[in-house]
């Protein structure tokens, strides 16, 4: 279960609307790369997973993802909430406010819906892991994308926040790798499933 | 993040900010490092002052979780009166 925490992980605090960047800042809420796919995929995928400390980590970055994904939706909003109609007549916003005027809705940057196709929950620690591995690393090339087109620095500082959690994940999902792979038989390091196969294979008795 | 605080509110709600950020990097840190003695040490540090910190700004700002709310605070449920986090300012 999960309790709710009257705060964000890093402040966002916004004072000028800009449409144009928070059409492509939503990308990382319901986007490919986004953290509702993120949370999504590692929240599902720990309950097939045969080792309890990878398990855990599945569970803790999972939620803390769910607090990316309200520090993503802050942004949005802050970027959004002041526009004047104008304003959302003239930039690339106006498609979006047609479906939700102002409201938070998960899509990429492109206008696609967010989608579980996005991530994958194989039921094998192994091929799961190796996805987070990449989905740490293709979220963190989205939030280098988008620093490139910030110039504000209220909007700039949680991004870089975001953008680091990426890189620290990444190595945490690496040593979860490392530990699943540590309890194999050596000769068979990729091609078994320690969930599904045999258990004595798995280092489980 | 800015280091130039109006008010006491603001300067705890920094503070909850680093103090559980080092909570989440250790229990991160941990799940796959479950006996690094000195990260246990550690963690069990910051985590009481992190939830010191937590049970202080309730008192006096208002509850950041249901556990740390009290009911029987001015007979209202400040829970659901006070600004939401997205709003930006203090929250």
């Amino acid at each position: 279960m999960w309790n709710y925490e009257r705060r964000l992980q890093y402040p966002v605090n916004i004072k000028e609307s800009n449409a144009n960047l928070a059409q492509v800042i939503i990308s990382q809420y319901g986007g490919p790369d986004g953290e509702m796919g993120a949370s999504m995929r590692y929240l599902s995928q720990r309950y097939a997973c045969p080792y309890r400390e990878v398990s855990a980590i599945l569970t803790d970055i999972g939620t803390e993802e769910l607090a990316h994904l309200e520090m993503v939706a802050t942004i949005v909003h802050q970027l959004t909430k002041d526009l004047s109609m104008e304003e959302i007549d003239a930039s690339g916003f106006r498609n979006y406010y047609v479906d939700h005027t102002v409201g938070i809705w998960p899509q990429a940057a492109g206008g696609i819906p967010f989608n579980a196709c996005e991530f994958q929950s194989k039921g094998d620690i192994i091929t799961d892991l190796m996805e987070d591995m990449a989905a740490e690393q293709k979220a963190r090339t989205t939030y280098d994308n988008i620093l490139r087109l910030i110039h504000d620095n209220d909007v700039c500082e949680p991004i870089r926040f975001l953008r680091q959690r990426e890189v620290v994940h990444f190595q945490r999902f690496g040593e979860a790798l490392r530990i699943v792979q540590d309890n194999l038989n050596s000769k068979n390091f990729y091609a078994f499933n320690p969930g599904f196969d045999c258990d004595e294979c798995a280092g489980k008795n | 993040m800015s280091t130039n605080f109006s008010n006491e509110q603001e300067k705890l709600l920094h503070d909850i900010g680093i103090l559980d950020f080092v909570v989440v990097e250790l229990s991160l840190y941990l799940d796959t490092h479950p006996t690094d003695r000195n990260a246990l040490e550690y963690f069990n540090h910051y985590n009481r002052m992190c939830n010191q910190a937590k049970k202080e700004y309730s008192d006096k700002f208002g509850p950041l979780t249901i556990a740390l709310a009290d009911a029987t605070d001015c007979g209202s449920w400040k829970w659901a009166t006070l600004p939401m986090p997205w709003e930006g300012g203090c929250a």
